[in-house]
């Protein structure tokens, strides 16, 4: 298996806007050089041959856990709207999600 | 009585079960050495006095009608800030969630309360425990006890600098790569995690969900072992909690630790200042002078464990961060649409450290990089839990050092995230495989600060754990009476 290339300015431009964060120019310098420091440390794991190994996800061997259908109290609703930063109607309000029709 | 002479927990309960000392007169002794002391600490985010007042009035009201406490009652307990507690701020030491009051208590929370526990207040954190050293919290950062020059450790140095002070007896952590036992090691104090779903994550803000344990702080093993008794077994809000009943960790204090075998890490020491790995050797001399059987070996795949986790945890936070959107809690700052508002909340509320490792794994997770990077990881994860099993054929437990050096400058690290992350080295393994781990304050390094010995052991064997942490408790307190390794008070 091919090395995978060094993380570059243009990678983590590239993640962070998957993540939404902006990053300064500057911030974006430092980050660069940080970052390609722990991924060229990574080597150590990502230049292994370990394709016969199988991955482990989890510690324990997860399985799905069901309880019994009993109805009992959730979170009091009054008190989770509270902590939003907007409310109407007893919903969580967001600014516009979709652009005006053209 | 701990070693350094202040009341243990498990004493101060006695006392206020038998009604000689009331929870109160406990908790104003507590409030009065955070007030006096936490200035300059900086251990606490947030400190609930008139809620811990008012939970000793109860205590005592129980006491007085001849009801049953709990086996902590009256003992101040302090939380890391990512334990959410109902009513009471929860940050995770981050602007993102200022102000935050969850509507619910975590289930240790519940179980603390239950056994007459009174939650003092809530400690610094590196931001969303990401960090070794609590100087990734958005308030500054804690002050070693010792040596206000230093940090604690991290992340939970809050916790760890509160409990090394003599400011709480107890105090609780969330450890995903260490973040209970380094700075329980630098702060020279108990701290322990958990095998792996011992102790419910239900109410702990997630960071790596593979990985966090909640563990306990403590001035003396048997402390911790109470404690763990007390917030360990199962819990149906938890889906990884495991469904089997709390190890009885109290009741193996006593046991010794003759016939056990216990192999020295060579990869836990070698990798070690020499004043650090000079007393883990001293230590595996103490557990043979009591009848261990102690041998060297090496476990080559440890080495592995760091890079494989500054992937594997990373990636977890990427996924689990995103529900900081500015929509259901926290800060939003506002923006023409959701994504925009999502940016500019997530660019302001997050803070360097926390951004490197949401953009780490989000890389490691990404399209063209997922197989070389997480992919590779979580094989490199198998191949240290296979030399665990190995391992554990030929020992019963394995020692090494904590951390590899004692505490290390404010400032030091900060401005080179890869020298930082080396600070959990001898912690991650314990982590990646599931297994749990003790740090045992065993004397000090050359400048005088002190030093953890780690105990580890394959999964579910806590008991066994503990026998060998109260040997090893009890030989470092035979050692500094005869004025070996006596470091700084």
């Amino acid at each position: 298996m091919s090395e995978p290339p060094a993380l570059g300015r243009d990678d983590v431009a590239h993640v962070a806007g998957l993540a939404r964060l902006s990053l300064s120019e500057e911030e974006l310098d430092t980050f660069t050089g940080q970052l390609a420091r722990v991924i060229d440390h990574a080597r150590d794991v990502s230049s292994l041959d370990v394709h016969d190994v199988p991955p482990t996800a989890h510690p324990l061997p997860v399985r799905n856990v069901l309880r019994t259908d009993d109805p009992c109290p959730g979170l009091d609703r009054g008190e989770v709207l509270a902590a939003a930063p907007d409310v109407e109607d007893n919903r969580f309000k967001v600014p516009r999600i979709v652009g005006e029709a053209p | 009585m701990t070693a350094d002479g202040s009341d243990s927990a498990a004493a101060l309960a006695d006392a206020v079960r038998r009604g000689e000392r009331s929870a109160r007169s406990v908790v104003e002794a507590a409030l009065g050495g955070i007030a006096a002391r936490d200035p300059e600490l900086h251990a606490f985010l947030h400190v609930a006095a008139d809620g811990a007042r008012a939970d000793a009035d109860a205590v005592d009201e129980k006491v007085r009608a001849g009801e049953d406490p709990g086996p902590l009652a009256g003992v101040p307990v302090a939380l890391k800030d990512n334990l959410c507690t109902r009513g009471i701020p929860t940050t995770c030491a981050s602007r993102i969630l200022e102000g935050w009051r969850p509507p619910y208590d975590a289930t240790v929370v519940t179980r603390l309360r239950d056994a007459g526990a009174v939650v003092v207040g809530k400690t610094n954190l590196d931001e969303f425990a990401m960090g070794s050293s609590t100087e990734n919290s958005c308030t500054g950062p804690t002050r070693h006890p010792m040596d206000p020059s230093r940090v604690p450790g991290g992340s939970s140095g809050g916790s760890a600098a509160a409990v090394g002070a003599g400011l709480v007896p107890l105090g609780l952590g969330s450890d995903t790569g260490g973040s209970v036992r380094q700075p329980a090691a630098l702060c020279g104090v108990v701290g322990m995690k958990p095998t792996y779903g011992v102790v419910s994550r239900y109410g702990l803000v997630a960071f790596a969900s593979s990985l966090d344990q909640i563990g306990p702080f403590a001035r003396s093993v048997a402390d911790a072992a109470l404690l763990l008794e007390v917030i360990a077994g199962h819990d149906p809000k938890d889906s990884t909690s495991l469904d089997r009943p709390a190890p009885e960790v109290v009741r193996s204090l006593g046991a010794g630790v003759e016939g056990l075998r216990v192999g020295v890490c060579e990869e836990l020491v070698a990798d070690t200042a020499p004043d650090v790995s000079r007393r883990v050797r001293e230590a595996a001399e103490e557990l043979a002078e009591a009848g261990a059987l102690v041998e060297e070996v090496s476990v080559p795949e440890m080495r592995l464990g760091l890079s494989a986790y500054y992937l594997i945890a990373p990636a977890e936070a990427s996924s689990n961060l995103a529900r900081y959107d500015g929509v259901r809690y926290g800060l939003r700052v506002d923006a023409p649409d959701v994504a925009q508002m999502n940016t500019a909340t997530r660019t302001a509320g997050f803070g360097p450290e926390v951004k490197r490792r949401i953009m780490l794994g989000t890389y490691a997770l990404s399209a063209g990089y997922y197989g070389a990077y997480y992919g590779k990881a979580q094989r490199v994860r198998t191949l240290l839990i296979r030399a665990f099993d190995r391992v554990y054929e030929q020992f019963d437990v394995l020692v090494g050092a904590t951390a590899p050096t004692t505490a290390f400058a404010i400032g030091e690290r900060v401005a080179d995230p890869l020298a930082m992350y080396l600070s959990d080295v001898c912690t991650i393994p314990s982590n990646l495989s599931g297994h749990p781990a003790i740090s045992v304050p065993f004397g000090a390094g050359d400048d005088g600060l002190p030093v953890g010995v780690q105990v580890l052991a394959p999964a579910l064997c806590e008991e066994r754990m503990f026998q060998v942490a109260a040997t090893l408790e009890r030989s470092a307190a035979a050692r500094a009476r005869a004025g070996q390794g006596e470091g700084r008070r």
